[in-house]
């Protein structure tokens, strides 16, 4: 009786002995600009080849402009980041979806929707947002540059098995609720670092129930409580949206995957080390207030004068950058920019879902939109939808793929002092750029700030 | 064996994330030298003001010159968030050669033991007595012995027992680095690969 977690790590142990850590074998290494230069370094250091380039694939993401890609890039240590990744992925044979590449964008938005992503195996990358991948049934998790180097060079790493935990989400979710609301919800249940030590699957009536973009929205935050991953097992949603993709398998190898693939799900009796469970019905359209992942409420509530694991310092210093106060709602709240993107939202089901609301309606004046693509491809498919039409009409401003606002490593950063609603991830000081604050919400309660300038139940909207 | 005996930098902030320790607009370089100048960037020094030179913020513990040393202390859940070894090599490159802490993020902690930085954990108590220490003298040493795991306030003579790993404890005490041992497996990989390789053939 073993969990799917267990069932994918124990494929995957290539040799241990007593007082040393695991060798584990990686089957999927992605790698980006920002993270992979020195590990590529390192070989050079050693005289060592990529030992399986055929297993790795690059992108350009996290450092690039979002406007004009078709031109050289103008700030000079960006391009030369850029160019790095050209030279290292030319140098050592691996295949490189560089910027203007009809396959370019956000690393965990292309692996899966290229079929690279899949159930059961092993994907690293030199980025904590890996964890997306684990939406396949895949045991992904991010790692340091050293490690990058070591997975490049031996296609292993060492590793300690982590624990796991069971987190069951039952029930059905209410209207204008959806799986970033869920992952918010959860995580200011089990703060910014209860999770750390374990690998968690999501499971419950109302996870089974999520498209493989919403399951990926989930996956992609299990960091956000310190868990080393999160996985979901894959099951006929799954297939259905891997069945035809570039390097999902085909024919006979196709039907013996998915033979294998059914196998992948915990068995009854499996034993977690921890379990948690909620309902899907307590939860509302989730907002942060704080300055971790875990100071988050729903969007009706009032800001706690403690949240779970903050102390009462941690908890006014957080309070004090963003400008707010104990006991208040955010309600009503004006805000001044809005950002529609990163590895956690910004997949054509997310855009999909800001068109339609937005579709009729504009942006508030004063409110500045930016909606930024996951990837290359969910850029054409959202022009051939008509939605980018609806997005100018709104008066958003339109982006090229990149993980741009998210992490304020490109020229999309908000200001010092300014309000963000934004569906990406981490709302950390600073995070979208110097002095920014940051609301993290789902990409409905994001459009809905966009049109009426505050923060606003989206409830009330539908 | 002393691995490290020094006064301490006392950072009592919980969940310092990693963006904190450097943002990412400071990870452009291609080297792993030179982030120590960009170490807590945004809390080191004021809110630029345009055109105007970066002022340091006297209020934070970097600029205070009544506290130096190799080892940092802070407050719990240290290095949470985004995976970049910058956040190491910026500490590194500071000149700290520890971080004491009471809980570690996972992807932090692996990274600060490729580079030979210790990340410490002691209990929550131990910790807050440290705190107490440092502030009530910045001379405090405090002394690390690696090989027998034990971190010692001096003078007060306060002491803990901390948790390594043999292999890491090793790694650390005689330079070696993961590399080289996972090399030193590579027949057992390739026999792994002759047995478990299911699905590369198909679009290798």
């Amino acid at each position: 009786m073993n969990t799917l977690f267990d069932k994918v790590w124990d494929a995957h142990v290539v040799s241990g002995e007593p007082g040393f850590p695991t060798v584990f074998y990686i089957d999927r290494h992605f790698i980006h600009e920002v993270t992979s230069p020195q590990a590529f370094d390192g070989l050079r250091k050693r005289g060592l080849p990529v030992r399986c380039p055929q297993q790795t694939v690059a992108t350009a993401d996290h450092n690039v402009p979002t406007l004009n890609q078709h031109l050289p890039i103008s700030e000079e240590l960006s391009r030369l980041q850029v160019e790095a990744l050209h030279r290292n992925c030319a140098d050592f044979g691996v295949e490189l979806y560089g910027l203007g590449h009809a396959r370019q964008g956000i690393v965990h938005v292309i692996g899966p929707e290229l079929g690279l992503t899949q159930p059961g195996m092993t994907i690293v990358c030199g980025d904590s947002h890996t964890s997306t991948h684990g939406a396949f049934g895949a045991v992904a998790f991010g790692i340091g540059t050293s490690q990058v180097e070591q997975v490049l060079a031996t296609q292993c790493l060492l590793q300690t098995k982590p624990k796991t935990m069971k987190i069951a989400v039952n029930g059905t979710l209410g209207k204008g609720v959806s799986a970033k609301d869920i992952i918010l919800y959860i995580i200011s249940q089990i703060s910014a670092a209860g999770g750390t030590g374990y690998f968690v699957e999501y499971g419950g009536s109302a996870i089974q129930s999520l498209s493989m973009e919403a399951r990926m929205t989930i996956c992609n935050m299990s960091i956000e409580m310190g868990a080393r991953g999160g996985l979901i097992a894959p099951d006929d949603t799954t297939f259905e949206y891997m069945k035809g993709r570039p390097y999902a398998p085909k024919g006979v190898a196709w039907d013996q995957a998915v033979a294998y693939w059914r196998t992948l799900v915990s068995d009854d009796g499996a034993v977690f080390d921890a379990i948690r469970s909620y309902q899907a019905e307590d939860i509302e359209p989730m907002i942060t207030y704080g300055t971790n992942p875990g100071m988050g409420m729903g969007i009706t509530q009032h800001i706690p004068s403690q949240a779970v694991e903050a102390g009462p310092a941690d908890m006014e210093k957080a309070l004090n950058y963003m400008g707010l106060q104990p006991h208040q709602t955010l309600l009503g709240k004006k805000i001044d920019y809005v950002f529609i993107g990163s590895c956690t939202n910004a997949r054509i089901e997310d855009l999909r879902v800001v068109a339609q609301f937005v579709k009729g309606r504009r942006k508030a004046p004063e409110v500045n939109v930016w909606i930024v693509p996951g990837s290359k491809q969910v850029e054409v498919q959202a022009r051939a939808e008509g939605l980018f039409e609806v997005f100018a009409e709104a008066g958003f401003e339109l982006r090229q793929a990149g993980c741009s606002a998210c992490l304020g490593m490109n020229e999309d950063k908000v200001p010092a002092g300014k309000y963000c609603v934004s569906t990406s991830n981490r709302n950390f000081e600073g995070r979208q750029g110097p002095g920014s604050r940051t609301f993290l919400a789902s990409p409905l309660t994001a459009a809905a700030a966009a049109v009426t300038g505050t923060i606003c139940d989206v409830r009330e909207m539908i | 064996m002393i691995f490290v005996q020094s006064t301490c930098v006392p950072l009592p902030i919980e969940n310092v994330d990693t963006d904190q320790i450097i943002p990412a607009r400071f990870l452009k370089a291609t080297s792993r030298e030179g982030f120590g100048q960009n170490l807590f960037r945004d809390w080191r020094y004021l809110p630029a003001v345009s055109g105007a030179a970066t002022t340091p913020n006297p209020d934070f513990v970097l600029n205070n010159s009544l506290y130096s040393g190799q080892i940092l202390v802070a407050g719990k859940n240290f290095g949470c968030g985004s995976s970049r070894e910058h956040a190491a090599w910026a500490l590194g490159d500071h000149g700290f050669k520890v971080v004491i802490s009471s809980f570690f993020a996972d992807i932090f902690k692996d990274n600060a033991l490729n580079n030979n930085l210790l990340p410490l954990k002691v209990e929550e108590h131990f910790l807050q007595q440290l705190f107490e220490h440092i502030f009530a003298d910045p001379n405090t040493l405090v002394t690390i012995d690696l090989e027998n795991q034990q971190v010692q306030i001096e003078k007060s003579g306060l002491a803990t027992t901390f948790d390594i790993t043999p292999y890491k404890k090793t790694c650390l005490l005689k330079g070696y680095d993961d590399i080289d041992y996972l090399l030193s497996k590579s027949a057992d990989t390739l026999q792994f690969e002759r047995k478990q390789y299911k699905y590369y053939q198909a679009y290798a």
